[in-house]
């Protein structure tokens, strides 16, 4: 057997390494927050290695793992968000009084499954990564135990997660069957030569579309949101933020993987499909969140709609010119949605409080809208980051969320997908209400609102503004970068 | 020899049944065991296509997918009692706590 | 009608019965036992597609490991009788659609389409043997076989997490 090169995947097996030493080290410490730091050291490291590795290419483990530009850029964005992960449950979990070692490393290990599932080559991978990433995030969803609220989350989102694998192992299962092969790499080849009679084109269709249907359920798409709002409303807002940008990341990291580079032949198929999914999430996570008063319901609808802005990079995918521009777009979308989801989930921490009764679920204050009545008196920069983030989700200049909108309609336009083009800007309109709403709340009306400070919280709220406004004056080279990443695959 | 295709439909079938047993069944316990089911049927698949084309990989898989299932199990499991020691019902109507 | 024919016949008629019997029965301990014996007759299949390896684990872990901690659960938590409950009234003709849908799906596949032609050969003796897939599983597969270890610790300190209870702490 050939020599094993572990370079390909040295960033995710530090922190393994890591994640698993921080187990044992938990034992021994008492106070948790220095978990919490030794896991972001972890991140820290990892992200360290993977950025040496920009411009890095090779496959390793029997061609199962790949290193390329766009793993390397992927990896770095979930790493950050890791980061920004904890950042953001640091003092969250000490006020709510769930706090426990073990959320630590179980954030670890899903960051580890999320960049599995970057780098991966062969469809057990993706499998493996998939379930890596979704299993912790079942576990920190319920967390919050003995609160039922967070327990429900857990349950519906393990239910719909264990759902959507089901689909997916079918659809492995079929394209399987056609190709004889799992390696994303062998797959093309054989799909490419599908001359080996129709029936097995069939099957291979049919395979992709059970997989696209499980990794929609993983994205959060329409019409697979069943569940989405409730497990995002329940889970501990901190997991939420977490989830919300880092499952997306990952499922999209693994839809580019599968659909745009191992079933490229399929394109006049799949398209129209994705294309759809895509144009009904924009719309119904839009039109859904408008009759939201519950920001952390708001935030969940608001969250399904920019899986549908995304979807629409990925739409052109069958086409060779457009291809690399669109998935760069796709990939600056990303990392422009991450940093305002991590912003606004800061703001919504900093204005939870842990009142209430946690058997019956209620009354964990401070998460309706009206609750952020007068914040604009009383904290005017908690008001202007807040007001930075609802501006970049509505895709308001300037902001990165305006910068990363105006790239995505220009691929779809380029494209072809003058419709899909227009239902994107029609709905980003529609959903200037329900944010601009927010904006309006925290300053034209009176209240008291109690907000909580605590000084990674801050940072993360405060840099986050900062850097959707500033790298939105600058966007080129975030945007070079990710063409970068994504030339060599096309 | 039976001809692949009747695994193949058979292994459909199963497939259509758990994705039922999720869709229309309110026990948790059930909807978990309808997953369970719809795994099942897919690795019944695999199987099939790994005998008619020789191809050792598709049994790993299955090895893989039956692992994974059990790691699952033990947290879904987990979950379910966490919910039963709080709620004392485990009804999925019921939890409409969430509904907003 | 060869007998491989009829006992392919009979053994999917039982795996069909018993899935059903899971999915439609009132009695929650029904629908576990009824999953064993679906899961046992997928076992005997395996054994006729030569996957003796497979098998022998589709016994002992799907049956033997994963049902029991099902069985343990549906004791512990007493929910052996369960109340008729409605389920959502468009869940069930959707849920129909999607089961004809499917069942076409099958019944396509049956019928009309030859998925593989001419015959299918006889593999070697040692083809899904322990030995066989255990080299492949340590030489081929080693990055999927560590990550799946992996993924069975972070189960184990998943549920331990959720089911801990504190001393004095949180938990009841």
């Amino acid at each position: 057997m050939p020599p094993l090169n572990f370079s390909i995947i040295l960033p995710l097996l530090v922190l393994t390494v890591w994640a698993c030493l921080l187990l044992l080290v938990d034992l021994f410490v008492k106070n948790k927050g220095i978990t919490a730091l030794l896991a972001a050291l972890g991140l820290a490291i990892s992200l360290g290695i993977t950025l040496s590795q920009v411009g890095a290419t090779g496959t390793s483990f029997n061609n199962m793992v790949v290193l390329d530009g766009f793993s390397t850029f992927v990896n770095a964005l979930l790493l950050v968000s890791g980061l920004f992960g904890i950042a953001l449950a640091y003092g969250y979990v000490k006020r709510m009084g769930i706090e426990r070692g073990e959320y630590y490393t179980l954030l670890l290990f899903s960051v580890v499954g999320m960049m599995l599932m970057a780098q991966a080559a062969d469809l057990i991978i993706v499998f493996l990564a998939l379930e890596m990433l979704s299993i912790p995030l079942y576990v920190l969803a319920a967390f919050a135990r003995p609160n039922v609220n967070s327990e429900e989350a857990g349950l519906k989102y393990f239910l719909l997660g264990a759902f959507s694998t089901g689909f997916v192992v079918y659809g492995i299962a079929l394209v399987f069957g056609a190709t004889r092969t799992t390696s994303l790499a062998g797959i093309v080849s054989a799909a490419n030569a599908a001359s080996s009679g129709t029936s097995s084109l069939l099957l291979l269709t049919i395979g992709s579309a059970l997989i696209l249907v499980g990794l929609g359920f993983k994205v959060a798409a329409v019409p697979f949101h069943m569940w989405t709002p409730d497990v995002y409303q329940g889970a501990p807002s901190a997991v939420t933020a977490f989830m919300a940008a880092g499952a997306k990341i990952a499922g999209f990291a693994a839809l580019l993987r599968v659909f745009s580079l191992a079933f490229p032949s399929l394109a006049s198929d799949i398209t129209p499909i994705i294309a759809v999914i895509s144009a009904l999430t924009m719309i119904v996570g839009n039109i859904i969140a408008i009759a939201q008063t519950n920001i952390k319901r708001l935030l969940a609808y608001s969250s399904i709609a920019h899986a549908g802005y995304i979807l629409m990079a990925f739409v052109p995918y069958g086409q060779k010119g457009v291809v690399a521009t669109s998935v760069a777009a796709g990939l600056f979308y990303l990392v422009s949605y991450a940093l305002t989801n991590f912003g606004a989930w800061a703001v919504v921490i900093a204005l939870e409080k842990a009142e209430g009764n946690p058997s019956t679920g209620s009354g964990q204050r401070g998460l309706e809208i009206a609750d952020y009545a007068g914040i604009g008196r009383k904290h005017p920069a908690l008001a202007a980051a807040m007001t930075v983030f609802m501006f970049s989700l509505t895709g308001i200049p300037p902001t990165l969320g305006f910068v990363g909108k105006f790239y995505l309609f220009r691929a779809a336009i380029a494209g072809q997908f003058y419709l899909l083009a227009v239902i994107g800007v029609l709905t980003s309109l529609i959903s200037a209400y329900y944010y601009l709403r927010v904006v309006v709340t925290m300053y034209m009306r009176e209240g008291e609102p109690e907000t909580t400070s605590e000084p990674w919280l801050n940072l993360t709220w405060g840099l986050a503004a900062v850097l959707t406004v500033i790298v939105s004056l600058v966007p080129a080279p975030l945007f070079d970068w990710a063409s970068q990443a994504v030339l060599k695959l096309f | 020899m039976i001809p692949i295709n009747y695994y193949i439909a058979l292994s459909a079938i199963l497939f259509t049944i758990g994705a039922l047993g999720v869709l229309v069944r309110r026990n948790p316990l059930i909807i978990f065991m309808s997953i369970e089911l719809m795994l099942n049927a897919a690795n019944l698949a695999i199987v099939a296509f790994t005998r008619v084309y020789q191809i050792l990989e598709g049994q790993i898989f299955v090895f893989f997918v039956m692992t994974v299932a059990a790691a699952e199990v033990a947290v879904g499991l987990a979950l379910i009692v966490a919910i039963f020691r709080t709620k004392h019902s485990i009804n999925i109507d019921e939890m409409n706590n969430l509904k907003g | 009608m060869t007998p491989d024919l009829i006992a392919f016949f009979v053994l999917a008629l039982i795996a069909i019965a018993a899935a059903l019997g899971m999915l439609l029965g009132r009695n929650v301990v029904y629908s576990a036992l009824f999953l064993v014996l679906n899961f046992g007759t997928v076992a005997v299949f395996y054994i006729l597609l030569d996957a003796p390896f497979i098998a022998l684990t589709q016994v002992s872990v799907y049956a033997g490991a994963i049902m029991v901690l099902f069985l343990f659960v549906i004791m512990l938590l007493g929910t052996e009788t369960l109340p008729v409950s409605k389920a959502l009234p468009w869940q069930r003709p959707l849920a129909f659609v999607l089961a004809l849908i499917l069942a076409g799906e099958a019944g396509y596949l049956l019928f009309f389409r030859k998925v593989t032609s001419g015959t299918i050969p006889q593999p070697v003796q040692t083809f899904g043997s322990p030995q066989a897939v255990g080299q492949a599983l340590f030489n081929q597969y080693l990055l999927p076989f560590e990550v799946t270890s992996v993924l069975l610790l972070i189960a184990m300190v998943g549920a331990i997490v959720l089911t801990i209870k504190e001393k004095g702490g949180q938990g009841k």
